[in-house]
């Protein structure tokens, strides 16, 4: 790294919701007192340890963390170069790092009192994690999803379902997860006094961005002790999947401080070319929307455009705030891997290492693919495998021409 | 006096709330808003909204989320709204201009640009849905600077605790969001405005005007009971949506049945006369 850090990265954002001139508060007032509330208590649970020993409960009990640390011997050996370590959420309940922020963030709700339960999802594994915590809890809950992904992610749906929550498909837009975001603020500015929204990344108005990240930073904190203990240091570069950012600021925060580096993976979808593509930072511009000033791909009138990636995990036009000034002050390198590449790398995932990753953690691994031949064997790189690929194999199925 | 100051003085020499109905900028083309307009101030409009369309319209409900569709697709512009107004104010100097909409498109025109160019048009208020008090900076000392009002939003959710920091340097009327929703859903009762109303009359000396979900000219009567001005949106774009021809063009019958409506919602709140 080159820039020195004058201070610690890991105490932002400020008190109103900013890191560095991102994030913030932009909300209609109505929801407005929502916020507020819902800030206060959560810092109130923060600071509580039985709330935080109840979490570590659910994680270790029901979400079945910590998570390994996974040296991908074979990969490392057919990309020969830097050692490749993966960290397994896709090993968690319910297949992703989703479940982590859900747990959390559904005892906040029971704390509040809140009696019913609304979330927004992409590629379904959001809206799965939080069927399953609001089944766990006995709360009835809505999953707003865009009905192209619903189309596109069907035994999500069915999972959903299964779990006993109501998926309302989404038209308006593009009808995919912005749209799908949408929705789900609507309903909350309807029914303010018994809900509780559950967003699934770390994107959103405050305090949003620093309750996800705190949620999923188990991730980076495991992996930071696991790194130690298999190789009595740290890893060389840490390396992560961004839509919205949760699993990559989990992976991340822990090594803000540290001299590692950081390295984003946006989805470049069919070519940063072709317009059609995910990449907020390599294409976007600062802007607001839902809730936040961040980074966002949109037109010269300010109207937010249509994301594209074969993976709807990563398929929307924003990205969290804190990622945004990571990426300006230089903190975190942001790169980005088509729909194409990340398909190879799905492959060389399954016949390599015998897991079945899901296209979102793919992006990171085609980086990974990338970078790892151009390094010495002595280095080391620490890879977030944050999801498993079981829902995306008709996705791929069809892409791959083959028909299931 | 700015025209908004000067429109609600008028309003309580004549005992009377005041009715402002809701244009969406190039609904569905420039050419039907621009007439829309300049009728709405014939027919007995006091103030007029002009929505300014968003991809991304979080706050409101199926109606508007479509009108901005429709917007989008005949080209609405920032640039193109605020041309709207100026020939606007090219025929009327009196009837306010109150632009709503979202912070996005603002930031990418510039926001000391937007403030300039909006006043030089002749824009008299400024409402941003996504812009609470919290981040009002941000636009607060350029719309001054240019004498635009911010117009600030209270809901029903905003407690009297938070009531004076809502409000704490608003200028222009005060936009009561009466009910907890989106636009065009619900609408709140007169037993809801007997309890809302005087909550806010404590807490402000500012005209109240009362939004989302006001449809009918009997319910625009309710809200003339207790507040300064009705906001009516969903109900007039319902009505051209629905007569639009097989490509999306306004017949000019569907023109004029909308504003068929805006005089009877005209006659409705003169009718009653302000209960304080």
């Amino acid at each position: 790294m080159n820039k020195p850090i004058p201070n610690s990265l890991r105490t932002l954002p400020d008190d109103r919701g900013r890191f560095g001139e991102f994030g913030g508060r932009f909300v209609a007032e109505t929801l407005m007192p929502l916020i507020l509330e819902l800030e206060a208590a959560y810092e109130a649970a923060k600071d509580d340890p039985d709330f935080m020993r109840e979490f570590q409960y659910y994680l270790q009990h029901y979400v079945g963390r910590p998570s390994p640390l996974w040296f991908a011997e074979r990969l490392t050996k057919q990309l020969g170069g830097a050692k490749v370590y993966f960290k397994r959420d896709e090993l968690n309940h319910t297949g992703a790092h989703k479940i982590n922020n859900c747990i959390g963030q559904i005892l906040l709700a029971k704390r509040m009192g809140k009696t019913r339960i609304i979330a927004e999802t992409g590629a379904g594994q959001h809206g799965v994690a939080t069927a399953t915590v609001a089944a766990l809890f006995g709360l009835p809950c809505i999953v707003y999803m865009g009905a192209t992904d619903v189309e596109r992610q069907q035994p999500n749906v069915f999972r959903m379902k299964l779990l006993g929550a109501e998926v309302r498909p989404v038209t308006s837009g593009a009808a995919t997860l912005k749209d799908a975001m949408n929705e789900a603020l609507r309903d909350w500015v309807a029914n303010v006094r018994d809900t509780f929204y559950i967003i699934g990344t770390a994107a959103g108005p405050h305090p949003y961005p620093a309750m996800v990240r705190d949620f999923q930073s188990v991730i980076g904190v495991e992996a930071r002790a696991q790194m130690m203990e298999a190789e009595g240091r740290l890893p060389d570069a840490a390396i992560a999947a961004i839509g919205g950012g949760s699993n990559a600021i989990g992976l991340f925060h822990a090594f803000l401080d540290d001299q590692v580096k950081l390295i984003g993976v946006e989805a470049a979808g069919r070519g940063l070319e072709s317009g059609e593509h995910a990449a907020s930072l390599a294409r976007g511009r600062p802007g607001v929307l839902h809730g936040n000033r961040t980074y966002l791909l949109q037109d010269d009138d300010g109207q937010i455009l249509e994301a594209h990636s074969i993976s709807a995990g990563l398929d929307y036009p924003g990205i969290g705030p804190e990622h945004s000034y990571l990426h300006d002050i230089g903190r975190v390198e942001y790169v980005s891997v088509t729909d194409d590449e990340a398909l190879a790398a799905f492959q060389l995932c399954c016949r390599t290492e015998g897991i079945i990753p899901a296209l979102e953690p793919a992006h990171a691994l085609a980086h990974v693919a990338k970078i790892a031949p151009t390094m010495d064997p002595d280095k080391i790189i620490l890879m977030n495998l944050c999801g498993r690929g079981d829902k995306d194999i008709f996705t791929v199925a069809r892409h791959l021409g083959e028909q299931i | 006096m700015s025209r908004i100051a000067a429109t609600f003085a008028r309003l309580r020499d004549e005992g009377r709330a005041g009715l402002i109905p809701f244009v969406e900028a190039f609904d569905p083309d420039r050419e039907t808003s621009a007439t829309l307009l300049a009728g709405m101030a014939a027919r007995g409009a006091d103030l007029i909204e002009i929505g300014m369309p968003f991809t991304d319209p979080m706050a409101d409900g199926p109606t508007i989320q479509q009108a901005g569709r429709r917007a989008l697709r005949a080209g609405a512009t920032l640039a193109g709204t605020l041309g709207l107004v100026r020939d606007f104010r090219a025929v009327n100097d009196t009837v306010p201009l109150i632009l709503m909409g979202y912070l996005n498109p603002i930031l990418s025109y510039g926001v000391e640009r937007f403030t300039a160019d909006a006043a030089a048009a002749g824009v008299d208020g400024v409402i941003v849905v996504d812009l609470p008090t919290e981040e009002a900076d941000l636009l607060l000392p350029h719309l001054r600077h240019h004498r635009i009002d911010l117009i600030r939003l209270v809901a029903p959710t905003t407690t009297d605790e938070r009531l004076p920091v809502v409000l704490n340097d608003s200028s222009g009327f005060v936009y009561y969001v009466s009910i907890t929703g989106i636009t065009g859903t619900r609408t709140a009762s007169a037993e809801d405005l007997a309890r809302d109303i005087p909550r806010l009359r404590k807490a402000t000396d500012m005209p109240i005007a009362v939004g989302f979900g006001v449809r009918t000219p009997a319910q625009a009567a309710t809200v003339a009971k207790f507040a300064d001005a009705a906001v009516v949106a969903s109900a007039l774009i319902d009505k051209l949506a629905a007569g639009l021809d097989a490509e999306g063009k306004a017949p000019p019958a569907i023109v004029e049945a909308v504003l068929d409506d805006v005089t009877a919602l005209a006659a409705a709140v003169r009718g009653e006369r302000r209960a304080a």
